[in-house]
């Protein structure tokens, strides 16, 4: 006799806050990359507000996080004490910032991937992680509208911002497959409904981005060398430059307050 | 009802925003709940308007310092997110108070999610353009009047 279980575990629910908490968490010091760097002033501030409201979705989804891994450890603790190999984020979300181009396209495949996933956990199991995505949704839905903005007026608009969204597009296309990928955490948090099954929310990603797209005059890249291993921890050589510097200070001087 | 309740609601519920001081944590709608147990120790329950707001851990000090000061000898501050704040949850007062700060509120919770155009608070015309959808604090965007000339800021519809 099988019994399914009615309800995610506590090592479940730690899963998957810890690999969506890292997403947030290493797109939101990218973005803050751009500060002082970004092409104009409005831009800017575009730019660090998406930084800040990812960082307070890390926040709540570490904390949930570290309270159901039992091992005492805080939201600074997890992101400041682990290595690269401990993140689970995806590998779309540590690749280096480059033109507008590429910022605007990393944001506009993640944050359309967001809104999808954060849409359908709102209405999950489980309400620690429904309450932190049901607040979540109407951030993303602002960051969506933003970036699908930008990808639209650069695909549409002179030949040089055209080519090189087009050149953004293919660089980030192969990074994308891994959004959906069945990972065990997320296939044990579909089972008893606290997350959509991925293949739920593939379908109206691709619509919707190619749909875009079309509109934009740009072209769906054609490329199936897909790259993988962030959910597994096995990730791109530029996650440990980007922890290198963000987890310096603290671990320079631990427990340091303003 | 323990006594205290009553004072200790009213008194967290006038602590201003620190970001826009005109309006209080009432007026947000980011005071949740405030109980008073029999040995008159005070819980507050907020919610933040966005999930990074910084004014969030300022407003919990403000309303543990204002009810200390009143005389509550033990007060805790927690945060809740769910049900998830939107700009619905804003009262009556606020959208008057933003009006007369010269900042465009958002529309009423029964009109369409997103505002078309909005009225410059400066001389009222309908001719006003978005310049940026982010503004100087996570709840606002930056608008111009093509009317007047002159920017302002818009307390932006989140749903």
């Amino acid at each position: 006799m099988t019994v399914e279980a009615a309800e995610l575990s506590a090592v479940g629910i730690h899963e998957v806050a810890l690999a969506l908490g890292d997403d947030c968490l290493v797109l939101s010091h990218r973005l803050a990359e751009w500060t002082a760097h970004a092409p104009e002033l409005e831009e800017e501030v575009a730019l660090a507000n998406l930084a800040l409201d990812l960082l307070g979705q890390a926040r709540s989804l570490l904390t949930l996080a570290g309270e159901t891994e039992g091992r005492g450890r805080d939201e600074d603790q997890l992101a400041y004490w682990r290595d690269d190999r401990e993140f689970r984020n995806l590998l779309l979300v540590e690749q280096p910032n480059g033109d507008f181009a590429v910022t605007m396209t990393r944001q506009l495949f993640f944050s359309t991937y967001q809104e999808l996933l954060y849409a359908r956990m709102a209405a999950g199991t489980e309400p620690r992680l429904a309450a932190i995505a049901a607040k979540g949704v109407m951030e993303a839905r602002y960051h969506l509208e933003h970036s699908r903005l930008w990808v639209q007026r650069l695909g549409g608009g002179t030949e040089e911002s055209h080519r090189r969204m087009q050149r953004a597009l293919e660089l980030l296309w192969p990074y994308t497959h891994e959004l959906f990928e069945a990972s065990p955490p997320w296939v044990r948090a579909a089972d008893v409904g606290a997350l959509p099954p991925p293949t739920a929310i593939e379908e109206p990603w691709r619509h919707s981005i190619e749909a875009l797209l079309a509109a934009s005059q740009l072209e769906i890249p054609d490329f199936r060398a897909w790259q993988s291993g962030g959910r597994q921890g096995r990730h791109s050589e530029h996650l440990g430059h980007l922890l290198a510097e963000m987890q310096h200070l603290h671990r320079s001087h631990p427990n340091a307050t303003w | 009802m323990p006594p205290g309740r009553d004072l200790a609601q009213r008194l967290a519920a006038d602590v201003p925003d620190p970001e826009l001081p005109f309006l209080t944590l009432g007026d947000l709608g980011i005071l949740r709940r405030v109980e008073v147990d029999l040995e008159g120790t005070v819980r507050v329950v907020l919610t933040p308007t966005y999930s990074g707001c910084p004014a969030v851990s300022h407003m919990a000090k403000e309303v543990r310092r204002t009810l200390m000061d009143a005389g509550f000898h033990s007060v805790q501050v927690d945060t809740e997110l769910s049900p998830a704040w939107s700009t619905d949850r804003l009262g009556p007062n606020a959208r008057a108070k933003l009006e007369a700060m010269e900042i465009a509120p958002p529309p009423p919770p029964a009109a369409a999610p997103v505002a078309l155009t909005l009225k410059c608070p400066h001389c009222g015309s309908l001719r006003t353009r978005e310049l940026s959808h982010f503004g100087s604090t996570a709840c606002k965007s930056l608008w111009r009047c093509q009317n007047c000339s002159e920017p302002f800021e818009h307390f932006k519809a989140l749903r």
